[in-house]
């Protein structure tokens, strides 16, 4: 449904995309994670033909970006970072101005707001005014608009930015019921840890490059057994000697010691043994897309 | 068609939509250029020598406010969606244009009431050529409104270019003096000044002194400037972005 190849963008001399190629396969919620710079916009604003890329090529619905704007815009939806509703119209009003846009209007076009804030729970707020919705309404009324002409693609840019966890996990049953019930391929870009562990398959950007890819399964398999995360005030001398001792090799950043190691919590007590005094505080858990994303890194998400 | 319609209409609306529930941007528009000629032209007792140039200014004003807010909308708002939509360029353009040059108009007529305090005396029959002229006048300044905005990023630019252009632009108009007594190089400025043409348009529809140039050269170069802005606004916004457009 999304092919993307060796896409390269550059803005002036800072490289922005290098060498960017993924495939998304039909009904699936693809995932873009990573921390914000890494690269996630450009390929956002690429794949939604608002920008054209230095490099590459990438294909929607079967249409280039490039060479087919309009076409993919016809197949594709997009929900934007930024607030893209009228403030000052009704959310009825918004919808109604958006499928004008693609071309719908009479019967059709009331059907299809019909369903669309049915699928969204909008149905009774559809004679408000979009400034006194709350934040996590806001972007259910941003997903209806961008369903109306039926995309088979839906883009989501940072879709739940300013969201309570509630309203967070809310937005991705919406999205995860878009998927199953009418077979939508989504891909979104996130740099929460908890979307995107909901998504089926993602890939980790860094500095403009992927970093890994797969399930979130898979990526968090990549990773042996446990995560074990030591505090400490020379946390760069500690990893040293833990590496020596352990023939383990830890990474030190900011305070903090992280070791990969099967059977944490045997190693728990013997580091402490190892180190008395040198150890202001043990945890231990399950690898997390966190763990893989400093794995191949160096860096944090968050 | 109905692709092209469709969305330029629905655009329009929402100019007028959105006007209608901030109705206090009525009094903002009108109220400053009114004060400015009441004071101006009680002062030297010549109140109709400055209405053509309070009129303009209302219109320009207006059309000012409303282009000024694509720069905010296009990064957060509902120019974004349109920029995502086959919905043509030009059809956004003209939509916006329009709707923007409606609003103007409106403010314009707002103004025009206040006309029998600068001695217009005119027939019925006669505020048609008035009335279609403002509407020209506000349709030109909204392109150009268009055309400066677009390509700006912050508003803050806009209000430097409003008060190094726009401002100086209207007030070598033949809205404080005529041409016929401007000294020196302004004389220039003001002849190949659109706006100058815009206010002696007004001054000849209303019967007030000082309208020249002729009526007919006022009324072609008010609408081929109109046009041009139409045209070039067309033109700036079917451009693709390489860089960040939003």
């Amino acid at each position: 449904m999304i092919q993307v190849q060796n896409l390269t963008h550059r803005y002036g001399d800072r490289v922005a995309l290098s060498h960017v190629s993924f495939e998304v396969k039909k009904g699936e919620i693809f995932g873009l994670l990573g921390p914000n710079g890494g690269g996630k916009s450009t390929l956002f604003r690429i794949l939604s033909t608002m920008m054209t890329p230095t490099e590459g090529e990438a294909i929607l619905a079967g249409f280039d970006v490039q060479r087919r704007p309009a076409e993919v815009r016809r197949h594709v939806g997009v929900v934007f970072q930024t607030q893209s509703l009228d403030k000052a119209l009704t959310v009825d009003e918004n919808l109604r101005a958006q499928g004008h846009l693609h071309g719908l209007s009479g019967a059709v076009l009331g059907e299809r707001m019909e369903k669309a804030m049915d699928q969204l729970g909008l149905a009774d707020r559809r004679k408000d005014l979009v400034e006194t919705l709350s934040g996590g309404l806001r972007r259910r009324v941003e997903i209806a608009k961008a369903l109306l002409h039926r995309p088979q693609i839906l883009l989501m840019d940072e879709a739940s930015t300013g969201l309570d966890p509630s309203a967070r996990r809310d937005l991705s049953r919406h999205v995860e019921t878009l998927r199953d019930t009418q077979g939508v391929t989504i891909l979104l870009t996130t740099h929460i840890l908890e979307e995107a562990g909901r998504c089926d398959r993602l890939v980790l950007l860094h500095q403009g490059s992927i970093v890994a890819e797969g399930s979130p399964a898979e990526l968090r398999s990549r990773i042996g057994g446990d995560v074990v995360v030591l505090e400490s005030s020379d946390s760069e001398n500690l990893g040293r000697r833990i590496g020596e001792r352990f023939g383990v090799r830890p990474t030190a950043r900011d305070g903090h010691v992280r070791v990969e190691i099967s059977n944490g919590h045997r190693f728990i007590a013997e580091v402490v043994e190892a180190f008395p005094g040198s150890i202001d505080s043990v945890a231990l858990h399950k690898p997390t897309l966190e763990d893989v994303f400093v794995k191949e890194t160096g860096a944090s998400i968050e | 068609m109905s692709s092209f319609f469709l969305p330029a209409a629905t655009l329009w609306q929402r100019e007028l939509v959105r006007f209608w529930r901030q109705k206090s941007r009525v009094l903002g528009v009108v109220a400053s250029p009114l004060v400015f000629w009441l004071l101006i032209g009680y002062g030297s007792n010549d109140l109709a020598r400055f209405y053509s140039g309070a009129l303009v200014l209302t219109v320009m004003f207006s059309a000012i406010f409303s282009t000024i807010s694509i720069i905010e909308d296009r990064r957060e708002g509902f120019l974004l969606s349109m920029l995502v939509s086959p919905a043509p360029r030009t059809a956004m353009v003209l939509g916006k244009i329009l709707g923007a040059a409606t609003l103007a108009w409106l403010q314009g007529l707002i103004f025009l009431a206040f006309a029998p305090l600068a001695g217009v005396s005119i027939g019925l029959w006669e505020l048609v050529p008035v009335v279609a002229s403002i509407f020209l006048i506000s349709f030109t300044l909204t392109g150009l409104g268009f055309v400066i905005a677009w390509r700006m990023n912050s508003t803050s630019g806009f209000h430097a270019i409003m008060n190094l252009l726009l401002v100086p632009m209207w007030m070598v108009s033949g809205s404080l003096f005529p041409m016929a007594t401007a000294h020196g190089w302004v004389r220039g400025v003001m002849w190949v000044n659109p706006l100058t043409y815009s206010i002696s348009l007004l001054n000849h529809t209303l019967r007030l002194p000082n309208a020249s140039p002729g009526e007919m050269e006022s009324v072609v170069v008010t609408a081929v400037f109109g046009l041009v802005l139409l045209i070039a606004s067309g033109m700036l916004a079917a451009q693709k972005a390489t860089r960040s457009a939003a």
